[in-house]
């Protein structure tokens, strides 16, 4: 075991650290549209400096890291707490998917775009009726005169209202078996057919968008992957960076313990035996997550895949981030309800950790039937 | 940049696997805790290996390997379920090696490394060591109060042998007014024991967590196997992540004794807290899981169950690890 840093990814960490410091853009403007434009001259920084897409080879324009620079940039972000570039989605999933399964053509016309923030992304997956069950999605592809007619509901579609380009899983095959009918397509957003509406969550805050698509329109070659291979292009995107997942979930709870532990003090509470425990207990989960992504980047980098423990890191981070600001809300008493602090927000908005990208209980049913081999009931 | 084993440790988890699995298994422990004995043999044949000394230093009469491959002979034991002294042997050699002074290193930790002169430490409450492992048989006990330590002579003290729910393990209660005093502070070695604790834990944790995939995948109820069913595969996944979490916390903690010393008090607290809580939910979960023939004497899951819980009372309680956790995070903990 070996925990050091080589000499080349000492330097990475040095040069990133020292250009987060002179470049940090400072805290992110109230107001949507002047949080968005602050977020696409995030990027557009990062972008000029080499930083954005830099797991991405080189010559598609990212910075070609290793995964334990990968996992370096992770932890290096949260550390400066740098706010998010705008194009999230462009850049841990569709430029990926678009590198892995798309035509030259459609690498030369979407890929820098997605680094310059030029055009903004979004992902169009779940629906109403198919959450955790997604395969069984309804939205409708049919083939018309060379081009695709898609008509259907989708949701959770963060960043719809700025996005050019959606994500699009269709069903093009109404006879195959479900996860053989699927097609993953490059949706134009800019077009009447396709409306987006904000869907408010429990905070009162729109993070997250419906996407009501009616006889919306994609040419032949926005198709990825090839038709009816929907479900493997989508699958193989959201393996996607997990290594740089696994340290900046790791880095965020031990950014936020810190400051639990400095509201305990200001609460008066930190002397307090009972507290003291719940504390303590949340240090040392955050400690086996914080060891299993180093676990899982090693077998990333001698197998090309995370093992056991890496099917484990979400739902740990989920679990933990919200017996976290659950602590918080008991720390803060009588005032956990005030609006008044970031910490109420953080105890409401954790309730959905469970829940986006995927649920505790398919990961449940994803480690008994993978990992553990247990027999399936469906 | 790997957290995992190098080729020489690798090799030694194997080595350690293998014997341990023809020379104890599930019927030899059943028949050494029924009776509530060691094999002598098998001792011998452990020492004879290396074992007893293998963080101790060579010119100690040990193999001079770390802490690290301490714990990897010690999640295999656990495992295994082995009933014998060698954690107690272990505990010994490694308050010993980090509190003593030369002269006392060279006096105790060959017969330590040799398993000819085992040792073996208590913790004192209010005068008195009320859970001392091997105590009865040990040459020599190091009493722990506070940081500060004492080694006793056996003959000289009171030892009283206990009867506890861990059959695979030999108990005393040690009471002593003499003895000599240990050169230095025993928090080093303390940590190292916790580590080594930890791994014996997740060994345990381990082994309850694979008997009973094997159960839900084989044992049918309602025309189907029971690991079919959510509410089954779901603790069994719960398994799988607490295991883990032993897992990672104790390794992280016997690399923290090798190569980042600053590091060990809060790892090696952190190890025995989450493998204390998790080797008894494990094995808990086990038996639930395993219904009404869990619960049988005839069936062997027990013997783990009631290990892993005298283990998460050895050596401090999950509950007086996390304070110490709080102790030395909450107090140092500063906003980035």
């Amino acid at each position: 075991m070996d925990l050091t840093l080589s000499d080349t990814e000492e330097a990475f960490r040095d040069e990133l650290r020292a250009w987060l410091e002179a470049n940090h853009p400072g805290e992110p403007p109230a107001g949507d549209e002047e949080g968005w434009a602050f977020r696409v001259e995030w990027q557009r920084q990062l972008h000029a400096a080499g930083w954005a897409g830099v797991s991405w080879p080189k010559e598609y324009g990212g910075r070609g890291a290793s995964p334990v620079e990968q996992a370096i940039f992770s932890a290096e972000m949260v550390r400066a707490d740098a706010p998010s570039p705008a194009n999230v989605l462009g850049l841990a999933m569709g430029g990926p998917t678009v590198i892995a399964h798309g035509t030259d053509e459609q690498k030369d016309r979407y890929v820098a775009p997605i680094l310059s923030a030029d055009e903004i992304w979004c992902q169009g997956f779940s629906e109403p009726e198919s959450g955790s069950d997604l395969a069984s999605l309804k939205t409708k592809a049919v083939k018309s005169n060379g081009e695709w007619v898609v008509t259907g509901q989708k949701v959770w579609t963060t960043f719809a209202h700025h996005a050019k380009w959606c994500m699009l899983v269709a069903r093009t095959d109404q006879d195959a078996p479900k996860h053989k009918g699927l097609t993953y397509f490059l949706m134009d957003m800019e077009q009447d057919a396709v409306q987006v509406r904000p869907l408010v969550q429990i905070t009162g805050e729109p993070e997250f968008n419906e996407l009501f698509i009616e006889e919306a329109r994609i040419p032949d070659e926005n198709v990825v992957g090839g038709v009816g291979n929907g479900w493997m292009v989508a699958i193989t995107t959201l393996m996607h960076e997990r290594s740089g997942i696994a340290f900046a979930a790791q880095g965020q709870i031990k950014r936020d313990l810190a400051q639990l532990v400095e509201l305990a003090r200001e609460h008066g509470v930190d002397e307090d035996p009972v507290m003291r425990q719940r504390l303590a207990q949340l240090y040392i989960e955050s400690e086996s997550l914080r060891i299993n992504a180093y676990r899982g980047l090693t077998q990333i980098i001698k197998h090309g895949q995370p093992g056991p423990e890496g099917s484990l890191t979400k739902w740990q981070w989920s679990d933990l981030n919200q017996s976290l600001t659950e602590t918080s809300a008991d720390i803060r008493g009588p005032e956990a309800p005030l609006k008044d602090s970031d910490w109420t927000y953080r105890f409401l908005r954790a309730r959905a950790n469970s829940i986006e990208g995927g649920t505790t209980e398919i990961l449940r049913n994803i480690i008994a039937e993978r990992v553990l081999g247990l027999p399936r009931l469906r | 940049m790997h957290f995992d084993f190098n080729d020489e440790q690798q090799a030694i988890k194997a080595t350690a696997s293998e014997f341990l699995a023809s020379r104890f298994k599930l019927e030899k422990v059943r028949e050494l805790a029924e009776a509530e004995t060691y094999d002598d043999g098998l001792w011998t044949e452990i020492s004879e290996l290396g074992w007893a000394g293998i963080f101790i230093d060579e010119s100690y009469g040990g193999q001079g390997l770390g802490t690290m491959e301490l714990v990897i002979l010690l999640e295999e034991l656990g495992y295994a379920l082995a009933p014998c002294p060698f954690l107690s042997n272990a505990a010994a050699g490694l308050v010993i090696a980090h509190a003593g002074s030369d002269e006392q290193k060279q006096r105790w930790l060959p017969g330590i490394a040799s398993g000819e002169e085992r040792g073996t430490v208590g913790i004192l409450k209010n005068g008195v060591a009320p859970l001392v492992p091997d105590a009865d048989s040990a040459k020599l006990i190091v009493l722990v109060d506070c940081d500060s330590a004492v080694v006793v002579d056996p003959s000289e003290a009171d030892v009283e042998p206990v009867e506890t729910i861990d059959q695979t393990r030999r108990f005393a209660r040690v009471v002593s007014d003499g003895g000599e005093a240990l050169e230095a502070g025993v928090g080093p070695g303390l940590d190292r024991v916790a580590t080594g604790i930890s791994a014996e834990l997740t060994g345990i944790a381990q082994h309850a967590q694979e008997m009973t995939i094997a159960y839900a995948k084989e044992r049918e109820q309602f025309g189907r196997p029971i690991g079919a069913f959510q509410a089954v595969s779901h603790g069994c996944a719960q398994m799988l992540l607490e295991t883990e979490g032993a897992r990672a916390t104790t390794y992280f903690a016997g690399y923290a004794a090798d190569s980042e010393p600053e590091a060990l008090s809060l790892a090696a607290s952190t190890a025995k807290a989450y493998a204390s809580d998790a080797g008894w939910r494990v094995t808990a979960s086990a038996l639930q899981l395993h219904g009404g023939i869990g619960f049988t004497w005839e069936h062997d899951l027990h013997f783990f169950l009631k290990r892993a819980k005298t283990d998460g009372h050895l050596f401090g309680t999950a509950a007086e690890h996390r304070e110490r956790v709080a102790e030395l995070f909450v107090r140092e903990a500063v906003p980035a």
